[in-house]
Formats: structure tokens, sequence, C-alpha cells
């Protein structure tokens, strides 16, 4: 089968960049190993919900219409939203397809999967960065007997036994999982590493909001002095809910969770925790509040200050004096490594990655392997690369980019198939 | 219209850190150091150790000169008190890597230093290592580190320059984390 460019991944981004491609008539198919909106579907925990509002998941030709702009989607609802998205652009995307291999040959890429072999001139791979959950080489030296749970395989209290439980990573996903098992009685342990605190809520609006609107999302890969740093920060702190709350550390200590240092060591059956929990939360405050400064100069600049709600500043995060550095393991029943996600590329056969695994792009452009994309990633192109909200710019500047590519080395050579 | 330079010097060459963070990025090989030190026993709790060479950038390297510590404890120890305690060398390098720390973050973030002064205090149940209480550790119970800092900034961003050379602090790291450490003798 030979089509123009391949597209893998069915997610946002991916079906953003077929939108781009149908624009520019870029003859393409979307490949997806199960069904659109795949990870969303079966890979995430119940309760979660997106940290954007409603009103930010803006994607080329579509955008929410419903009446509760304010409010998170649901995963059934992400899942509706992204489906009736591929619905509306009439993206071809082919389900319960899986690549199992992509290679160079002499003119152009061929594409390997459950359901044929593709030959193409480009290939986009919009597979995400968030396909293996990171389990970190401490879990080896646990004494038998605990129950681990990945961020894949976590769904909801109920599936753990009773018994006290530790929470591996504060991003957002270790804070969501901490709370909502905390308060289904369990004593709850989180090991707490570099976070991201920032508030739900400030001065009125969505903190999303304000950084959508003082262009903190739209920064650069090219504008931050250490890329490499800005795209292995973790995700912020943060929930999607009714009651808009915030999702700190301080609440987790109010409703009884105990923060201990990062996961260190296990050893002779005890877990044993970094001494460094007073700074990182001391990093983390410092860091909140110069975005909330950046916020409130923007605010006066625009002369906002009489439309808002005045600035203040949160609570600073309240650590114990001596937080523990061990604890035996025999007061844990259960462990969620909530330690992040890495990008599986076990079926790309291109030498495009570097020693620790990640494809080496120049904002997306694979220079390596001239006509291969990734879409995606953490500050692929911007801040915002990794939120749906994000998708569509970088979908617009990486098809351009594409099309310019095809233009350049297939003109006059017939190969370009192009839909009429 | 001239662009003016810097005027902020810290004594910190941090093109050089820089450029060499970028070259090291591409040679995680050369990235690989060993640093060393050897002791001597002297007379009673005196030790005198010394450092010259080290392992990095993929050869052997030389300090300018060699430097030695002497080691003791004091006289409520019933020893001669011929140097800083173990534990005070502990304290002095953790302070001076936290020091040097705080020197190039500033002078990368180009902030002008005046004076920085840190005070330490490490607290420590000796009956840890008297053996008398097996449940008392023998190291430090906890370290408290003070800074005194005159800089041309907000105390917020001294603050944050104060963070960074923690999160990026070798010593601090060695301290708040385990280490496996493998102690063995040479047979004769």
């Amino acid at each position: 089968m030979r089509t123009t460019a391949v597209v893998i991944g069915a997610g946002q981004a991916g079906l953003a960049m077929s939108r781009c491609l149908n624009e520019r008539s870029i003859d393409h198919i979307v490949l997806e190993r199960g069904e659109v909106a795949n990870t969303w579907k079966t890979e995430r925990w119940d309760s979660l919900r997106l940290l954007t509002p409603n009103w930010q998941s803006r994607l080329p030709g579509y955008g929410y219409e419903g009446d509760d702009p304010d409010g998170y989607r649901t995963m059934p609802e992400t899942i509706g939203f992204l489906e009736r998205y591929a619905d509306v652009i009439s993206a071809p995307v082919q389900t319960r397809t899986t690549v199992t291999s992509v290679r160079r040959v002499y003119d152009g890429y061929e594409v390997v999967t459950s359901r044929g072999t593709w030959r193409c001139e480009a290939v986009v791979i919009a597979t995400g960065a968030f396909n293996i959950p990171n389990v970190p080489a401490v879990a080896d030296a646990l004494p038998n007997g605990i129950d681990t749970l990945t961020l894949n395989e976590y769904r909801n209290p109920d599936q753990l036994d009773e018994g006290g439980v530790m929470v591996v990573g504060a991003a957002a996903s270790g804070a969501q999982i901490a709370e909502e098992i905390r308060l289904s009685g369990r004593p709850v342990t989180l090991a707490v590493g570099e976070h991201v605190r920032v508030p739900r809520d400030y001065r009125g609006r969505d903190i999303q909001w304000w950084m959508d609107v003082t262009g903190v999302l739209d920064e650069g890969y090219d504008e931050v002095d250490n890329v490499l740093r800005v795209r292995s920060l973790p995700s912020l702190q943060l929930v999607g809910s009714d009651d808009r709350r915030n999702l700190d550390l301080n609440r987790l200590t109010d409703i009884g969770v105990r923060l201990v240092g990062r996961l260190a060591g296990v050893q002779d059956g005890k877990a044993q925790f970094s001494g460094s929990l007073p700074n990182l939360c001391a990093m983390s405050d410092l860091k909140m509040n110069r975005l909330l400064d950046r916020i409130d100069e923007w605010a006066t600049e625009s002369s906002l200050d009489g439309e808002v709600a005045p600035p203040h500043r949160f609570e600073p995060t309240r650590v114990e004096a001596s937080p523990p550095l061990s604890m035996d393991l025999n007061a844990i029943r259960t462990i969620v490594w909530a330690t992040g996600y890495r990008p599986d590329y076990s079926w790309l056969d291109l030498p495009i990655l570097d020693r620790k695994g990640r494809i080496r792009h120049d904002g997306g452009v694979v220079d390596e392997s001239p006509g291969v994309y990734v879409m995606g990633l953490p500050f692929l192109r911007r801040r915002k690369s990794t939120l749906i909200d994000g998708a569509g710019d970088d979908a617009r500047y990486l098809s351009a980019h594409l099309a310019s590519y095809l233009d350049r080395t297939m003109s006059g050579s017939g190969l370009v198939v192009r839909a009429a | 219209m001239t662009i003016m330079a810097s005027t902020v010097d810290n004594g910190v060459n941090v093109a050089a850190l820089l450029e060499a963070r970028e070259a090291l990025t591409d040679m995680p090989e050369a990235a690989r150091f060993a640093w060393r030190a050897s002791c001597e026993w002297v007379h009673g709790t005196h030790s005198r150790s010394t450092v010259e060479g080290f392992f990095g950038l993929g050869e052997e390297q030389k300090h300018r000169t060699t430097f030695t510590f002497d080691a003791d404890h004091p006289e409520v120890f019933a020893s001669e008190d011929h140097g800083a305690t173990p534990v005070e060398l502990v304290l002095s390098g953790l302070a001076a890597c936290l020091t040097a720390g705080i020197a190039s973050v500033a002078q990368n973030r180009e902030i002008q230093l005046n004076s920085v002064k840190a005070t330490l205090e490490g607290a420590m149940d000796i009956q840890g290592i008297l053996g008398i209480d097996p449940d008392v550790r023998n190291g430090f119970s906890g370290i408290k580190v003070t800074y005194d800092i005159d800089a041309d900034a907000t105390p917020a961003e001294i603050e944050a320059i104060v963070a960074q050379s923690q999160k990026r602090s070798a010593v601090y790291d060695v301290i708040t984390n385990p280490t496996n450490v493998t102690v063995e003798v040479r047979s004769a």
C-alpha cells in the first residue's frame, strides 16, 4: 500500500496533524493500535480528568461547544471529544493496526503494521510521551508481599488491599492518587521528588487561563535556556474537579497524607528517603511565586487589576521539622509508582534515538531522517506541546514543514500521491 | 549603540562551565570522574589525609599542589586535638560545595555577590558512636545551614540561588541520599 504520509497514533496530536495534512491535500493515513484516544481509554485511572479547562481544548477546525467552558473533562468525555473530532475532520484513521516497524527504504519509508505494509514519503510519530510507566530501579530490592501498581495498572482505591500505601512521585498523577487513596481511609505515605506547585485558581481565574494569556504556554523551545531540563519537568500539581480545589502538598498534609523525601533506596526491608524534601518544597514555592509575580505584572500592564481579584500569595509548603528518612516496609501493603512515563519506540528502526532512548529532533523535525516528524512530546515546540491545546500549533508548523519537504524532494519525481 | 558587557563578576568562569556541559553531553565517558583521597594514621586519633590526583575527562588529573588535612578529636574525647573532627570536615565539605554552587549560579544569573557566609551546625547524639544506645544513629540527626548573603538581588532571587545550589550539589546529595560504601582490607 502506498500513501504520501503515515501518521502513527490517533490521539490529539495525530488527529490535529491529519486535519492539517487534509487542508494541504496531502494524502495520508492515521494508524492507531487501538481505538481513537486509545491511551485515554485504556491506560488511565478512573477519576482522572483533564488538567485543562474545557475551553482550552482547541484543535484545528474544532473546539468546545458545550455549556461548561470552565469545567474539566472526564476520561469518557475526553474520549468522546477526540472521537467527534476524528469524525468532524474525516480523519482517515485505521484502527486496530499496530505498527511493528518503521524503516528507511530507497525512496522513502516503509511502515510495517499488523495489517499490511505501507510505503510513504513522510512519517509523523504521534504516539505520545506517556507509553511506558517508569518504575525506579529500587523496585527490585522490595521485599516480597508488597503489591505494586504502575500508572497504567492503577484504576481506583477499591483495587487495593486494606493497609498502608506508599505513593512514589508527587506530580499530578501521584498527588491525585495519594489524595483519593487517603480519602478511602488507608494510611498514605507520599514520597516527594521534584514537583511543580501551582494553584488551580488564582485571582478568580484558572491558572491555565493565566498561563495562556500571559504567553507562558506559548514559550518556544528555542527561548528557554535549557531545553532538556524543561522537557523533563514533572507535570503541574493539578486536579480537574468540580470544586476547583488546589492539590498541593499542604492539601495532602491536611487530609493526613504523610510526606517523605524522594524514595532513595530500599535496604533490609526498609525504604530510605532523601533528606532533600525541605529544599524541593522551597524550590517549588519559589517557582510558583515567580509565576504569580509574572501574572500580577501582566495583569497590571493589561489594566486587568480592576476586573480580577487582588493578588495574594499561598501558604508556603509545610514540611515537618525532621521528615522520616526511613520506613519499615512491613507497614506498607501497596506501592503505586507515579514516577512518570517514557515513550515506547521499540518498533522504530531508524537511527534517531539518543543514548537515553529519546528521539533527536529540532522542534519536532527529525533532521537526521528527512521526512520524519515527531509530535506530542513535552516542550516539543512550546510549553503547551503536550496539551490538547498545543497540538494545533505544532501540527500547523510541522505540516507546513512536511509539505515543503515533499515539494523540495519530490518535485518532478512523480512519486508524490496527492489527493484530488 | 554599544551594548554594555555584564559587569557581574563572582570569579566563576560560567562560560567555561556551560561549554563543558555542552561538550560532556555528547561525551558521557569523559564525564565519569573518580575522586580520591588517601589517609595515614599518625598517632592516637590523629590522622592526615592527602588529596592529589583524580581521574576525569578520560585521563589522570592532578591538583596544582598536594593538599593535606589533619583530623583528630578534641580534648573532651581524651584526644590531642591536632585537627578538625571528621564530622567537622564533612560540614566544611557541605558548606564549600553549596557555597561554590551559590557563586556559580549567581554568576550564571548575572547576580553580583558581595559577601556570602555560611554557618553550619550538625546535631549529634554521641550515645550512638559510643555504643550506649543502639537506637541512636552514629551520624548527624540533622544539619542546619544558615546563609548570610549580601548580593545585588531580591530576597526571593537569593533564596532561589541557594535552593538551586542545593539541587546541584554533590555533597548535599551524598549527605541526603544513601550511598553504597565498600571497605576492604588489602592483605599485606
